[in-house]
């Protein structure tokens, strides 16, 4: 019944989904903010961990979402855990327009790791669903306020 | 010239039969039912299954024509013109007056007021009759279950005014406490405002009761009546409403147009909404008076266009039958029900007796959202999220609800599409 949606639900982001990957509050976040989509009801907190030297130590997170947003958020804190600030932003940057634009329409990438930016590919499907680049995005964008230091955002 | 008076009243096809309650009969008034959803090169597409009426309902083409001939033949501003089309058209307009009315079994047409939809008829409350009436310590009393459109305006009358805001609470079923509702009046109670009917549960209020109470204690309630009335009869003097705002585009009419019912006591004891044309006596810049209701609260050119379409919409729904179209989704609901329930990990949220044709669910380890994406798939339109009443998703504890909404042209083939689609659903999540 529903074999168009493989692209959208592949099997890594159901397991992600179902069993999410750095899901807890560490003791020593020091950097932290909301996320919410008031739209679909998703509300999450991204932990960071930000040394002095701006590296990211840890990165773990809670909240209630779809499958899309818990693996989205799942992954995230696995890809951008060890990176420098501007890496993790440049990841970000990319991550969205993997989110958005077809392949032909992507900007040149930074200077990026591959095995991570192949790693969020997977999240590309939802290019296709527009209503649901949000779900994708919704960590990200709480991570990049985290990191920011601003305390809440909303993907509405 | 064409003869228009033959249009005045739209007729669709469902409506001469007198077969019983022919639902095939009626799709064929709707353009929009033989649509088929997500075709793309090689595959056709599904057959939409639309269950997200309670969002917004489709259009039979009595209303698209009716539209579409005021537009194309007998179109003009409406209360002032000399000449022949301006009277023509505001003839056909000042119906859907009639139309409303009649619908709400109203005393008199005047009582009937044209807004933009039900979100303007309760801000038209909150900003004349609230702005008159109401003081700090003042108090109002709303319910849990209340659309956003009925919570929203009173808060900003709270933070303009410093009145205050008590709420009625539901039990688990959805059904309103009562002897709770008793309890919340006191000496600085002074209005009533809460929903008909929810959106997100399906729950109908026992309006004549809730209004005996708050008249026992000298106080006029609004009923927001926006869902109830689509799905079966309502007869405002019978309830015993002070107000009764509703929408169009639910009642299977344009969007941009609603209404407000309003005793005549409070109409003319309220101050004028917005100010403009139409909605004046005299002006001068020494002094400007204004209209009598249901005029002094409708500044500017109307809705024409959509009322006409409104006008047209009521006479389909009237003419196919409230108490009818209520039986019908009964049955819609009691087969979709069973159908859910039987499939394990799908909890329906929202078990009142009495309800009307809306399914709230929720299902065990899958996200609300990732359902209604899925089931989208297989053609079947439902809604997802927090339905614009977040109080009340918040009271159930489920962060976010699947809703699949019946209208009268939805058949029982359609609630099997759906429970079959959501039982796909738990199988792709397994």
């Amino acid at each position: 019944m529903f074999d168009d949606l493989r692209d959208l639900y592949q099997e890594v982001i159901l397991d992600h989904g179902k069993h999410p990957r750095n899901f807890r509050h560490p003791p020593d976040a020091n950097r932290e903010a909301k996320g919410d989509n008031p739209m679909c009801g998703d509300r999450l907190v991204v932990y960071l961990k930000v040394s002095d030297q701006g590296i990211v130590e840890d990165a773990a997170f809670l909240g209630k979402g779809c499958a899309i947003s818990t693996a989205s958020a799942s992954m995230m804190t696995e890809v951008i855990r060890g990176r420098s600030k501007e890496e993790v932003m440049a990841l970000f940057r990319h991550f969205h327009e993997l989110c958005t634009k077809d392949e032909e329409d992507r900007g040149e990438p930074e200077a990026i790791d591959p095995d991570a930016l192949e790693k969020l590919m997977v999240l590309s499907g939802v290019r296709q669903f527009p209503v649901r680049v949000k779900c994708a995005t919704l960590a990200w964008h709480t991570m990049a306020a985290a990191v920011d230091g601003d305390t809440v955002v909303s993907t509405e | 010239m064409p003869d228009l008076t033959a249009l005045a009243h739209p007729i669709g096809d469902a409506l001469v039969s007198s077969q019983g309650y022919d639902v095939e009969m009626i799709r064929r008034d709707f353009p929009i039912l033989g649509t088929r959803v997500h075709a793309r090169s090689g595959k056709p597409g599904k057959p939409l299954v639309y269950l997200d009426n309670a969002a917004s309902a489709q259009k039979p083409r009595a209303v698209i024509e009716a539209m579409s001939r005021c537009l194309e033949q007998e179109y003009a501003n409406v209360h002032r013109g000399v000449h022949y089309l301006s009277q023509r058209t505001t003839d056909a307009y000042e119906r859907v007056r009639d139309k409303i009315a009649g619908l709400l079994n109203a005393g008199s047409r005047e009582e009937i007021v044209i807004t933009r939809g039900g979100t303007e008829s309760i801000n038209l409350v909150a900003a004349t009759w609230g702005r008159k009436f109401l003081g700090p310590g003042d108090e109002i009393i709303v319910s849990v279950m209340e659309h956003h459109a009925n919570i929203v305006p009173w808060q900003l009358l709270q933070s303009e005014r410093g009145i205050g805001i008590k709420v009625v609470p539901c039990d688990e079923r959805g059904v309103l406490d009562l002897d709770a509702y008793r309890g919340l009046f006191g000496s600085r109670t002074k209005l009533v405002a809460i929903t008909h009917g929810s959106n997100v549960l399906g729950t109908v209020t026992p309006a004549k009761e809730i209004a005996a109470i708050a008249h026992h204690h000298g106080v006029p309630v609004l009923f927001d009546g926006s869902q109830a009335v689509v799905h079966g009869p309502v007869d405002v003097q019978e309830i015993d409403a002070d107000f009764y705002a509703l929408t169009g585009h639910k009642l299977y009419g344009p969007t941009a147009i609603g209404a407000l019912y309003g005793k005549r006591g409070l109409l003319e004891a309220m101050p004028p909404y917005q100010g403009g044309g139409d909605m004046i006596a005299e002006v001068s810049f020494a002094g400007t008076t204004f209209r009598e209701p249901p005029y002094r609260f409708e500044a500017g050119t109307p809705p024409i266009v959509e009322g006409i379409g409104l006008a047209a919409a009521i006479d389909y729904v009237r003419a196919v039958g409230l108490d009818a179209i209520a039986v019908h989704e009964h049955a819609l609901l009691e087969r979709a029900t069973a159908g859910l329930n039987r499939i394990e990990g799908v909890r329906i949220v929202g078990t009142a007796p009495g309800k009307a044709g809306i399914i709230s669910f929720v299902m065990d380890g899958v996200h609300p959202h990732d359902v209604g994406t899925l089931v989208d798939q297989a053609g079947v339109a439902i809604r997802v999220g927090r339905h614009c009443a977040e109080p009340l998703i918040e009271r159930f504890g489920v962060g976010a609800t699947a809703r699949a909404s019946f209208g009268l042209y939805n058949t029982l083939d359609e609630a099997d599409a759906l429970v079959e689609a959501v039982a796909g659903v738990k199988e792709f999540f397994a």
